[in-house]
């Protein structure tokens, strides 16, 4: 299994792979599970609590439907670790980020600088996610009653 | 028009150098041409049979006469002498080399534009009413909320990698002038009872092999939501699109196979959800974009008479140009059809002229249309003679819009890597077989495409014609009635199709058919709706 290339978090990692989502309903102390683009990451949510690390597969980055998962988790309040795993890019680690990614473990380790890049490309954005960075359209009206 | 302020610009700035890193790694061999393409791709770059094709954004298809001049100088600098305006309101290169395209971007970015997500798996660049801001039927100007769209949309974190492309149109007038229920999304901006701003969303129309047109999802979401309710028929999408056939996976298909009632379902589940996570920009911002778009300061008073009397430009008025909100001016369109030519290119001489035009005749301010023309929007009608006198000198006072020499047509086999057979060459035949006749005919919109992906619309054209290879030898068959407007149609095939001579052959006999039928102010399609297939297959079979 690959290893985690970036983690942007400060707690220990959990050591247990991640378990399918089948396998994970029956096992009621995993803390950690895997999902395949194909899961409905809402079948998590009742268990969201108990787990410290969900890795969201990327078999191909083109299939974006682990994005939608990822943001998903955050917005039901997850706080654990969300790792994305599979064919994951430097072109896609800020957009995987935004999204509430703060673990990646690709397949094919990528350059450092190069992701370092990426990281830190854009220091705005248009869309607020959960990741707590301020749209700019919320800079715009800062000042302002109706912003 | 829509300004930048430092943070649009930083955007696209960080793009520029972004894909100049890009690029740099593509041609250093640190990435594979499999893991670059979709990279170029969002940027708007494509592989063509011959050469790169970079394709630019022109969102909800208006310019500044500073931008026109740019597109010009770029096809004079970095392609051959040539710009192509497309049915999506953009204009592209077709002979780009990689090395030059990071400065290119560079040279958009000077004048606040750029490529972004032209092409590839994510939300396009939207589209909207080319009479936006001045026609008289609008219940507001759409561009501040396709504005919204554009900001919304732009790098979507989450909408970038979408079972396929995504195409948003924003209108806000019962003529529909944008082919709107032919888009992934179209909204249409209304006005309720009680006097309130709101947005319909139709949701899972387009052209492509599966022709559909988008059922309405929601008559009336309020405004300040309008941006939340996207994200929400997005996220049902790319959750549940297919992706396992390239050619099942645009939006139409799943809103077909959930059937419309339970797409909506779950769209309306995911907006409940998504309206706690307080995502919707403030009216504030709305505002902001608004004042913007602001009227130009029009003459009050403008006398609003025309000298008619030389009658070459009388019937380029009567074809070309609209009525406008303002009395004393006119909205009018440049053809970018001229008799024999091919639809929707112009020289970059040419689109500077047109740049140097809109500044001194229309405030600065031009749109391209999904018809594949210019529109100075703006005009006062005592400049009118003199403007088109200019146009004329020009090869850009053809007047023929909406006539059948208005030809929507793909590149076709002449540059695209998809196509089946050549487009150009068709239009520019029938073209000069029917100019004599045009006038006679009247309203007649003609579109044609190359292959079955429908980028010239065959579909919603009057007469469309969708170029096929039949056992190795370029094969035309004919489409009757389809319409893109408010009363939106598909077409229905004739029968077997003819070849390149026999296309041109079969468009004119169905004009004769249409002729020979009419009664009273019918236009083709009106007659055709009347009469049915059977006249026609019985003049191009019998």
């Amino acid at each position: 299994m690959a290893e985690v290339q970036f983690r942007f978090r400060d707690d220990e990692p959990v050591a247990d792979p991640g378990v399918t989502v089948d396998a994970f309903g029956e096992q009621t102390n995993a803390a950690a599970v895997r999902l395949e683009p194909g899961d409905d990451a809402r079948d998590l949510i009742p268990h969201l609590a108990r787990l410290q690390l969900i890795e969201v597969n990327f078999p191909v980055f083109g299939d974006g439907r682990g994005y939608s998962a990822a943001r998903i988790l955050r917005e039901s309040g997850y706080q654990g670790e969300l790792r994305a795993v599979g064919d994951v890019l430097v072109d896609q680690l800020a957009y995987l980020r935004r999204c509430g990614f703060d673990a990646f473990a690709p397949e094919v380790p990528l350059d450092p600088a190069d992701a370092a890049n990426a990281f830190g490309r854009y220091a705005e954005v248009y869309q607020p996610t959960t990741d707590g960075r301020a749209p700019i359209w919320a800079k715009r009206h800062s000042g302002n009653n109706n912003g | 028009m829509y300004k930048y302020d430092t943070y649009d610009r930083a955007m696209v700035d960080a793009r520029v150098e972004e894909f100049r890193d890009q690029v740099r790694r593509r041609l250093e061999g640190h990435i594979t041409e499999d893991q670059f393409k979709p990279l170029r791709l969002m940027n708007g770059l494509y592989l063509q049979l011959h050469a790169y094709m970079l394709r630019v954004a022109i969102p909800y298809g208006t310019l500044s006469s500073a931008q026109m001049r740019m597109l010009g100088d770029i096809a004079d600098k970095y392609d051959r002498g040539y710009g192509h305006f497309t049915t999506r309101q953009n204009i592209q290169y077709n002979w780009i080399k990689l090395e030059d395209a990071p400065d290119i971007l560079a040279d958009l970015a000077s004048v606040e534009m750029h490529a972004i997500q032209t092409s590839g798996n994510c939300i396009r660049n939207t589209t909207s009413d080319q009479y936006a801001g001045a026609a008289a039927d609008e219940v507001v100007d759409p561009r501040p909320y396709a504005e919204l769209i554009r900001q919304w949309s732009t790098f979507h974190p989450e909408f970038s990698f979408l079972p396929r492309k995504f195409k948003m149109a924003v209108i806000a007038s019962d003529i529909d002038r944008a082919a709107m229920k032919l888009h992934d999304i179209g909204i249409q901006i209304v006005r309720n009872e009680a006097g309130e701003i709101g947005a319909a969303f139709y949701v899972g129309g387009g052209m492509g092999r599966t022709p559909m047109i988008a059922p309405l999802i929601n008559g009336f979401v309020p405004i300040d939501q309008m941006i939340t309710y996207s994200e929400a028929c997005l996220r049902v999408y790319n959750r549940h699109g297919r992706r396992d056939n390239k050619y099942k996976a645009r939006i139409k298909i799943l809103v077909h196979e959930l059937g419309k009632d339970e797409y909506t379902r779950q769209v309306e589940a995911e907006f409940a959800h998504l309206l706690s996570q307080n995502i919707e920009p403030p009216l504030a911002e709305l505002e902001r974009i608004k004042a913007m778009f602001a009227d130009p300061p029009f003459e009050a008073g403008a006398p609003d008479e025309l000298d008619r009397s030389d009658p070459d430009f009388a019937l380029w008025v009567d074809n070309n140009c609209l009525a406008h909100k303002q009395p004393g001016y006119i909205a009018a369109t440049i053809s970018l059809k001229p008799v024999g030519g091919i639809p929707g290119d112009a020289t970059g001489e040419q689109i500077r002229l047109m740049g140097d035009l809109a500044q001194q005749y229309s405030f600065d301010e031009l749109r391209v249309t999904h018809a594949q023309n210019i529109v100075l929007p703006h005009v006062k009608k005592a400049d009118l003679y003199a403007l088109w006198q200019v146009l004329d000198a020009n090869g850009l006072g053809t007047a023929n819009l909406d006539l059948v020499g208005d030809i929507i047509a793909c590149p076709g086999l002449d540059y695209c890597s998809l196509a089946n057979a050549r487009s150009i060459p068709v239009a520019q035949k029938i073209s000069q077989r029917l100019a004599g006749k045009s006038q006679e005919i009247g309203e007649l919109k003609l579109k044609i495409s190359g292959c079955i992906n429908a980028c010239g619309h065959h579909h919603a054209g009057h007469i469309g014609i969708l170029g096929v290879d039949r056992k190795g030898v370029e094969n035309y068959q004919l489409l009757l009635g389809g319409s893109e407007a408010a009363d939106t149609s598909l077409g229905t095939i004739t029968g077997p199709g003819f070849d390149e001579d026999g296309i041109v052959e079969a468009v004119e006999k169905a004009t004769q058919v249409y002729l020979s039928n009419k009664e009273g102010q019918e236009r083709f399609l009106d007659t055709y709706r009347r009469i049915g297939m059977a006249p026609f297959k019985e003049a191009l079979y019998g």
